[in-house]
């Protein structure tokens, strides 16, 4: 249990912090702007860091996983995206992983049960609700992301405000609700879910599984509190921030609102949370060896570069240990 | 010797539920029948390897040095400094859970740490626990834990009941594979002594003789000779195969189990007569006479020193290339390590079938290709007389075998041929093939009679859909093109689903093969008339389970 | 390091993502914007920081309440009454959509759907004539 409320009290403590901090210390430019700054740094060269960590060993043999027919004789028709014999056809797959999360649209649920005498009964079938809630929680994220470059950038470029106002298409109340506050709730709160209450998933969940739901999720709902309910001063936040992009800090304004110094120290944690943790899947899924090679090992010679000599046994060893029996059996030797 | 067995009913009270007590806090119970015998010390001395000495798992003192602690760490970061797939899958589960249920143990036996995530996290735990701040402060919050005697032995047990099938890295969104992360984790038991004695006898004996059964040149000569013996006797035809032979075009090899024992020796009759009909140059050697390789199960090194002799003996021959018989785990090393380890083989040239002309260039740079790509190719160029109702007498399944499937993409090969050169050919359920395969439970080492309980559960989902085909089409007969498979499915087939017998392709080969100048064949390469059984099917001996 | 030929530009393409708003920006302040306040009028219908925030919800409240209600009359937090009209009587003050509303609505690339119905003041001279009816004035 310690494993959810752990997570759980730290999170509220990392909500608590700015509250404190702002409203009793009057912080404003330690949390609206030196946290920031420094929790955004961490991000970026911790994630150089790792990437460069992995990239320090080396891959030392093929090993794509291959989940489709290889390319071998003509007429067998090659899986080219489950089975990539060539670079592009590794991007395609890559990308189909990256984009659409094809392997996880594969899983089956195993259905175990016995006849009344007693015979075993295993059956799978297609199960997409994982699936389904994590495209729509990455890509809900990624969205908002996205959409937040709208108060970090002047002008605002076209296509980010495009983007904007598509999420709010269905202009229902104002300011107008965007979709993706509603999806990537529903994604974060399923993928919650089932580690809750399925036995198997919370049986291996960890504190680090449960911390970025709940940080997460704290992140989504302050957002929306701000946006829908206690609302803040937006123009005063956008000069923070355009600040704060543009190498001119300044203290922000007063009268901006506790719960934005709530939003974006949550924010802050997880960027600089990001590298060193989990979450790093976002870099490493391009770094899998079972995923990014194409399955061309006997076509092209594969370097390891740490290959090194080994004890082997040689024929002449070979030869030498069964010479009599090799010639009484009428086996060629080299040496009679 | 070995412990008794539970009946299927007994072994079928699965609970997939996780118990109450949380995995780290769970200590291994070492229950007969679900672990392997330690590698005895004659054989772990003459391959060189550390720490050669009796010792028992099921026994409290393991014998280990004192620094087995220190060696364990060193290795570990060795081996992380060596594999970048290693840091990466140590670094980046999320735990979503979709590869929980798609491994035969866990299916098999509902412990939770057969669960591939698990499995994985027993040696995460300690990657994070010894090698990471947060790991070596927070401990258990952050996921760590430290190095003690009982996690190795946690280790033990766990990574010598996963088969590296990868049927788990198929599903996992990052791909990741827990076939390297035994393959790893058992390099680092190595190095303390940690092994197994099913894995350690095959391997000082391919090192020493050549071969896994540990057959002498000439006994490997003499098996070959009686299967030539056996094929007159159905056919009619003299085969006289040879051995060590310089200046043949092509250098055949294949797994001495094929040699020795049923029923891959009818495979190996099939591929006997294939050569003869054929008249193929080619020879066979007795010091590469090993197409498996159990260094796959034992350390990447030991792989390397296993699979020297293949391109050796070649070289040494003067063979313009190499054809390989029917084996997985084999498969998976020509496929994805041999060119890597022991390469390049400029000295081979790219396989070309010298019946059909046709060159093999997606095998250029190995040099080296499976027989059912040869026998496809001759098939397609319509270069055999095939009588396919000579296997009429049986209703046939195919079980994808995990290592050609999912560490190479061989699915259609296999397919062509059967299904040219049998009649009645019905696919198991489709989540049940393919890259989705089920592994035979036994395999990576794990095919001893001492772990018999342990590979009927993890055989369980394989035997369950060969049981839908058997009940549904009347399958009395599985190929598989894996030595080990045709090991062990037997006894698998027995306890599940009796009346299912198993055979490599090249046995169906054989038996659809019109020889010029045969005589009459009214029984097959097993000697069984060439009529379908009508009747209940016959029940098979049981008595090794 | 291996394999830099690859990891390395995934890595400029990484950087070249999470750091567009700092070279688009290129380090130049982008002072906030300033609306011009109404000189004839000094006090808004809610105080000053009430409206930065959240002028929205009283235009969406008071479009409710003449659409649905029929009422017109919005009585402020001073008790002081006011017309329920956007047209009426906020641009009454804010005469200038260009330099009030707009400024600050293009400066966070918002785009109120006010416009679909309501004119600019100054643009209502332009319209055709007979369109110029008591509601739209």
């Amino acid at each position: 249990m310690s494993r959810v409320i752990f997570p759980l009290i730290v999170v509220l403590v990392l909500i608590a912090i700015p509250i404190l901090g702002v409203k009793v210390a009057g912080l404003h430019l330690l949390f609206g702007v030196v946290i920031p700054y420094v929790a955004f740094a961490i991000f970026i060269l911790g994630f150089i860091w790792r990437v460069i960590y992995w990239a320090q060993s080396p891959v030392p043999f093929r090993i794509p996983t291959t989940a489709g027919q290889q390319r071998s004789l003509p007429w067998f028709k090659q899986s080219r995206w489950d089975n990539p014999f060539t670079t592009g056809e590794v991007i395609v797959r890559m990308a189909l992983e990256v984009l659409c999360f094809r392997s996880l649209f594969r899983n089956k649920r195993i259905d175990f049960r016995q006849l009344p005498d007693g015979t075993p009964i295993l059956r799978y079938s297609p199960t997409k609700w994982l699936w389904a809630f994590a495209l729509l929680f990455h890509w809900s994220f990624l969205i908002i992301l996205i959409r937040h470059i709208r108060l970090a950038t002047v002008p605002i470029p076209g296509p980010i405000e495009f983007l904007d106002h598509l999420d709010a298409i269905f202009e229902i109340g104002l300011p107008q609700l965007y979709l993706t506050d509603l999806t990537i709730l529903a994604g974060l709160l399923f993928l919650l879910c089932r580690r809750l209450f399925i036995p198997q998933l919370r049986y291996i969940s960890l504190p680090a599984d449960y911390f970025p739901l709940f940080l997460i999720i704290s992140i989504v709902c302050s957002g929306m509190l701000m946006r829908y309910f206690l609302r803040t001063d937006i123009v005063g936040v956008k000069e923070l921030v355009m600040g704060l992009v543009s190498f001119h800090p300044h203290a922000p304004v007063k009268d901006i609102g506790t719960i934005f110094f709530v939003h974006i120290f949550l924010v802050s944690c997880l960027f600089a949370y990001f590298p060193f943790s989990k979450l790093m899947h976002m870099g490493g899924v391009f770094l899998s060896p079972t995923r990014n090679l194409a399955n061309n090992s006997r076509y092209k010679r594969h370097i390891n570069p740490w290959n090194y000599p080994v004890k082997t046994h040689p024929y002449e060893e070979y030869e030498e240990e069964f010479r009599e029996f090799m010639k009484q059996a009428g086996i060629p030797v080299e040496k009679e | 010797m070995a412990a008794k067995t539970p009946k299927p009913q007994e072994l079928l009270q699965i609970d997939h539920r996780p118990p109450r007590e949380w995995w780290m806090d769970r200590k291994v119970v070492f229950k007969p029948g679900t672990w392997c015998y330690a590698g005895r010390p004659e054989n772990v001395k003459a391959l060189d390897l550390p720490f050669p000495r009796e010792w028992s798992p099921d026994e409290e003192d393991w014998k280990l040095p004192d620094n087995w602690k220190e060696i364990v760490l060193e290795t570990f970061r060795d081996r992380l400094h060596k594999f970048r797939s290693l840091k990466v899958f140590m670094d980046i589960c999320v735990r979503c859970g979709a590869c929980a249920d798609k491994c035969h143990y866990f299916i098999g036996s509902g412990d939770p740490k057969n669960m591939p995530v698990l499995r994985a996290e027993l040696l995460r735990s300690i990657y994070r626990g010894e090698f990471t701040k947060a790991g070596q402060i927070l401990g258990r919050l952050a996921g760590g834990r430290k190095l003690t005697y009982d996690v190795i032995k946690e280790w033990f047990y766990y990574f010598f009941q996963c088969t590296e099938c990868r049927r788990c890295s198929v599903f996992c969104p990052y791909g990741i594979d827990t076939a390297e992360i035994t393959m790893i984790a058992r390099e680092l038991l190595l190095e303390i002594g940690i092994n197994i004695n099913w894995i350690m006898g095959p391997v000082a004996n391919s090192f020493r003789t050549g071969n896994h059964m540990g057959l002498l040149p000439h006994t490997f000569k003499d098996n070959i000779e009686f299967l030539c013996e056996d094929i007159y006797d159905i056919t009619g035809i003299k085969i006289e195969p040879t051995f060590n032979r310089k200046g043949a075009e092509i250098l055949f090899i294949t797994p001495s189990a094929d040699v020795f024992a049923e029923p891959g020796i009818y495979t190996c009759m099939g591929y006997l007569l294939l050569f003869h009909y054929l008249d193929l140059d080619y020879t066979w050697s007795t010091y590469a006479s090993e197409g498996g390789n159990f260094g796959l199960f034992t350390s990447h090194e030991m792989m390397k020193r296993l699979n020297a002799k293949m391109y050796a003996e070649a070289k040494r021959l003067g063979v313009k290339w190499i054809l390989g018989g029917e084996c997985g785990h084999m498969w998976r090393v020509i496929h994805q390590y041999m060119n890597t380890l022991n390469g390049p083989a400029d000295f081979l040239e790219v396989p070309v079938s010298p019946i059909t002309g046709t060159r093999f260039e997606h095998a250029k740079a190995t040099k080296m290709i499976h027989i059912l790509e040869f026998i496809s190719d001759l098939i397609y160029h319509d270069k055999l007389n095939l009588d396919p109702s000579r296997n009429d007498h049986l209703v046939v399944t195919h079980h994808d075998s995990c290592n050609p499937v999912r560490a190479m993409g061989f699915i259609q090969e296999p397919r062509h041929v059967i299904k040219s050169v049998c009649n009645n050919f019905y696919e198991m359920p489709e989540n049940t093939i393919y890259a989705e395969t089920f592994c035979c439970g036994s395999g990576a080492g794990l095919n001893t009679d001492e772990f018999m309980e342990m590979r009927m559960r993890g055989g369980l989902p394989r035997a369950n859909a060969v049981d839908y085909v058997h009940k549904k089409y009347g399958v009395n007969r599985m190929t598989a093109i894996c030595a080990i498979d045709r090991a062990v499915l037997p006894t698998l087939m027995n306890y599940w689903v009796p009346g299912v017998s198993i055979s490599g392709v090249c046995e169906l080969v054989g038996n659809a093969l019109v020889m010029p100048g045969e005589k009459p064949r009214d029984i097959d390469l097993r000697q069984e008339p060439l009529v379908r059984p009508t009747a209940e099917m016959p029940s098979e001996d049981e008595s090794d389970v | 390091m291996y394999d830099a030929d690859k990891i390395i530009p995934g890595l400029i393409v990484f950087l070249i993502i999470v750091l567009f708003p700092y070279y688009y920006t290129m380090g130049r302040m982008v002072p906030a914007p300033k609306p011009i306040k109404p000189t004839k009028y000094k006090k808004c219908v809610e105080p000053l920081s009430y409206m930065r925030a959240a002028h929205m919800d009283i235009l969406d409240a008071w479009r409710d309440e003449v659409v649905r209600h029929e009422k017109r009359v919005y009585v402020s937090s001073t008790g002081k009454e006011w017309d329920m009209s956007l047209q009426n009587e906020c641009l009454r003050c804010h005469d200038n959509k260009a330099k009030f509303c707009d400024r600050c609505h293009n400066y966070l690339g918002v785009k109120p759907y006010c416009w679909d119905c309501h004119f600019e003041p100054n643009k209502i001279k332009e319209l055709p004539h007979k369109m110029m009816t008591k509601e739209t004035m």
